[in-house]
Parts: C-alpha cells; structure tokens; sequence
C-alpha cells in the first residue's frame, strides 16, 4: 500500500533548534533517514517544505477566484514536509513514520493513499 | 429439567456454536482483503439461517461447513445477479474463492480469529469501539445489542462499527499477531477489550438483562480462545484468572430477596468451586512466566478473597500488598480506595481513613461512589456518624442500581440518630 507521511512540526521551535545546532545538524538524520528508505525499497517520494509565512491558499467560489495570504488553517504545529513511502500494511507504515526524526520533535500523520480505481 | 428447560437450552448451544463457526468463518475470509464488511456479508443469511434452523434440528456434526455450504449458495446467486463490474468486485471475488478452498476442507479451516481480534484492537482504532468491534466481528452480535450492552443508541454505534471496519480496510491495518516487540502493548490492548465486554455484562448482577449476562459469559469465552491460541501469556492467563474469579462469585451477590451482598458476607456456599479452582491454577501458570502486570495483580486480589472458603477470612496483609504493587503500575484512583478499604482491614479503620484522605486531593475521585461509601463506613466505624452520615448521603446519590443504593441506606440508617 501506498502511504504518506505528513510531517508536522512547530516551525518556531524548529528555526530556533535549526539556530542552535546549524542546519546541517538539523537535515542529518532526514538524509540519513531518506537513505534507510531507499534502501528498503520503500521510499516513493518526499520533500521538505518551505515555512508557511510563503504559504498563499485558494478557493474559488461563484466563479471568483479568492486568493489568501497564508495557510490553510493556523494551528499549533504546521505541514513542513512529506515522505511517500510503500508499505505492506498499516504496522509497517507506522514503523516508519516513528524511525522520522520529526516524531521525536513534532508528530507524524500516516495516510493512505487513495488507490484509483484502474478503468 | 422441564421441556421449556429443555428448549432454552438447546436454543442457547445453537446460538452458541452458530456464533463460533461465524467468528471462525469472517477470521478466515476477511483476513487477505482486510474487508471485514464484505465477509460478514458474504456470511450474514447463512448465520441467519443457523440461528433460526439449528434450535429446532440440532447443531450440525460439522458446523462450519453447514455454513460455508448456505454461505456458498448465496454466493454463487450473487454472482449470477451481478453482471456489471462494481466497486469493491475483486474483494468479492477473492472471498468467494476463499469460500470455495475453505469448502472442499473444512475440517482443515485455520482459526484466524486472534489475529482478526488484533486487528480490532489496534491502536489506530479508537479504544472505546475496540470491544464493541470483537463482539460483532468475532461472535456475530449486531450492532443494536451491543449498542444496548454500551448504552449508546442503536444507531450511533451502527455507525461508529461501519467507520471502524472502513479503517481497518482502507488505512490498511494487518490481521496478524503482532512481532514479539510489539506483543505486550498489543495483546494489553486485546485483553483490555475484553476485560470491557466482561465489565459490561458483570455490571447487571441481578443477571435480569439477558443480554449483559451474556456479554460476561462470551468475553470469557474469548479469554480462554487468546489463551488457547497465544499459549503461556502470563497476562491473558491472568485475565482469564480475574474473569473466573468474579464469575464464580456472580449469584452469591444477590441474596434470594435480591438485596445486594457485600463480599465479606457472602454465602461462599453460592460460590462456583470449580470456577475459583480453575481461577487459582491458571494465575499459578501465569506466575511461572515472571512477567507480573496488572491483571495477575488484580487476579490475585481475588484469589486472596476467595482464600476465605479455607481459611474463614481474606488475607488482607496480602491484599494491601497487591493492591501497592496495582498502584505503583497504574496510579489509578481507585485501585487507591480499594487498598485503603483493605488496609482498614489490615492494619484498622484509622490508617485506612488516612490513606482515604490522602486521596481526596484527587479530583477524579468527587464522583466515585465507592470512595464515599468507604469513607462512610470506616467514620461509622470510628463513631464519626455526622461525617459518617454525609458521606453516606453522597454515595447514595452517586449510585445508579438500585440493590446498592438500598444497601447503602440501610447502612446509613444503621449509623443511629445523629
């Protein structure tokens, strides 16, 4: 199955961490992760994503087009990036997404792709 | 045993084996697809059926295949009905496939009834539909008897169940029993649901709703199923312990004018004997692993009451013991009551009224009636009957049943004039 892991941290917390041991030490353990993914022939896809202070969102509605500064909602940890990964099952799925260094600092979601019905 | 006897009892083995080959056959058919609800559809009119027919014909020599045979029927007019390619067509097709290997051998049908109960439990499904979710994919109950074991509305808990199974399906949770690095957390979730469907069923003493005593009868069924299928878990062996305990001592809570009968004044003669020696051996088998948890520890309490059927008395040194070691595990508030009730045994009703006022701090506790009724009856105790009397007040008010709350004014009037 096909999953995505939605990483979700505190964007504040992260730039002071990022200040305190330099951005190297921060993308590390990603790089060493996204290694470990390749390996296992799990790894689909994944990119880490910029700050939502460039975040710009849109609706349309009645034909206008609305376009909004900022995210999609204001929440306390916020969307920084995502890995697509294949699984066997959910366990696996979980198993990956609590070796993320993210986990430790921020939280995970594990979705699953939904499978398109082939016509 | 009269003929009306007779039939309620051969009404009762037909629902029961009904309901085992069922578990037996969803295990089997939804554990490649995960799709629990196309399994219990492709079994529902033959289950139907065995609840219907076998009361009257008598439970089948080979229940399971008696329904694969119906399960297949229905299958294969199914098939002839749908021409069209549909959503969801190729799990239908697997299961039917499954329905016909399982056919040709069904005295060879593997039980994957544990790993489809781990699916249930699995962290990614909400603790609270755990139980509910054994109970109708493991034996077949529908959703408005268990809504009405819950005490939830019919309806809501059809739906929460039908959200549930669409989980497992789509967020693609495994039918299997967990690596052994995972086992403890999981199997302690399978055990607490359980334990869930037992508490549910234990809380209707009077045994006059038949569905809730049921409820008790069949979680014990699944304890002995994780033991019998998971081997020598020290905490399955100990729930199932626990289970056996408290079952033993179901009728002797109620005396004949169903009045509520506190423990220590139980007629021990109303004690299955049996049941508390069955108790006592599997928690000996548990102590052999080591691996001493939480239901072992609540397991041995029983056991340390039960001791009373030789010795005339529970061994409460033993129990304040267990309950400190219940308490170090899980902090809980009210293992806190039961100990100080069991050191007011042990040591006096003093230290127990002091262990009590440690916990009034708690505020979980405010609405906890059981903590009231102790601290009412160990002021009683130490001639405190105004504060006896208070206390008494607010635990009356905080119980639902109504053979405890008698009980608990009896006790208050006990107390004299203030």
């Amino acid at each position: 199955m096909k999953y995505i892991l939605l990483i979700y941290v505190d964007e504040a917390k992260g730039a002071q961490m990022a200040k305190e041991v330099g951005p190297t030490q921060m993308s590390a353990p990603y790089l060493a992760y996204t290694e470990a993914l390749k390996k296992a022939g799990a790894y689909l896809g994944g990119d880490r994503l910029q700050p939502t202070n460039v975040a710009t969102s849109v609706k349309t509605a009645n034909g206008k087009t609305q376009v909004l500064n900022g995210p999609y909602a204001e929440t306390r940890e916020q969307l920084g990036g995502y890995y697509m990964i294949e699984a066997e099952d959910l366990d696996a799925a979980l198993a990956w997404a609590a070796r993320c260094p993210a986990a430790s600092y921020g939280t995970v979601e594990v979705r699953p792709i939904w499978a398109m019905q082939a016509s | 045993m009269n003929q009306a006897d007779r039939a309620k009892e051969a009404r009762a083995a037909a629902e029961t084996a009904a309901r085992r080959g069922y578990g037996k056959l969803v295990a089997l058919l939804a554990a490649r697809t995960r799709d629990l609800a196309a399994a219990e559809d492709a079994l529902a009119e033959a289950f139907a059926s065995a609840l219907a027919q076998w009361p009257k014909t008598g439970v089948p020599r080979q229940p399971e295949a008696w329904l694969l045979t119906a399960a297949r029927r229905k299958a294969i007019d199914a098939a002839r009905r749908r021409k069209s390619a549909a959503e969801g067509e190729p799990h239908l097709q697997l299961i039917a496939e499954e329905l016909e290997a399982a056919a040709e051998h069904p005295a060879e049908i593997p039980d994957r009834r544990l790993a489809l109960m781990f699916a249930c439990a699995h962290p990614a499904i909400e603790a609270a539909l755990r139980a509910p979710l054994i109970l109708q994919c493991v034996l077949g109950f529908d959703g408005s008897t268990i809504a009405s074991a819950f005490l939830v509305a019919p309806a809501a808990m059809r739906q929460r169940l039908v959200r549930a199974k669409a989980k497992i399906r789509e967020a693609g949770i495994p039918f299997r029993i967990p690596d052994r690095a995972d086992l403890p957390e999981r199997l302690a979730a399978v055990l607490d649901a359980i334990y869930a469907a037992f508490a549910e069923g234990w809380s209707d003493p009077a045994g006059a709703d038949v569905k809730r005593r049921d409820l008790a009868g069949e979680a014990i069924w699944l304890g002995r199923l994780v033991v019998e299928l998971l081997g020598e878990e020290a905490e399955a062996l100990g729930l199932l312990s626990l289970m056996l305990h408290a079952e033993a001592r179901r009728t002797a809570r109620r005396n004949d004018a169903g009045e509520f009968v506190p423990l220590a004044d139980q007629d021990m003669r109303r004690w299955d004997l049996g049941m508390v020696e069955e108790a006592d051996a599997l928690l000996h088998r548990a102590r052999a692993r080591n691996q001493i948890a939480r239901y072992q520890l609540e397991a041995a309490v029983q056991s340390a009451h039960a001791i009373r059927r030789t010795s005339g008395s529970s061994d409460w040194p033993a129990i304040v013991a267990l309950y400190d070691a219940l308490l170090g595990l899980t902090g809980s508030p009210v293992v806190a009551v039961n100990r100080a009730v069991a050191l007011a045994e042990a040591e006096g009703a003093a230290a127990g009224l002091a262990a009590l006022d440690a916990i009034g701090e708690d505020k979980r506790i405010v609405e906890y009636q059981p903590y009231w009724a102790a601290r009412a009856a160990l002021l009683g105790r130490l001639g405190d009957r105004e504060r006896a009397d208070n206390a008494y007040a607010l635990a009356i008010g905080l119980e639902a049943d109504p053979a405890l709350r008698r009980f608990l004014e009896q006790r208050r009037a006990a107390l004299g004039g203030i």
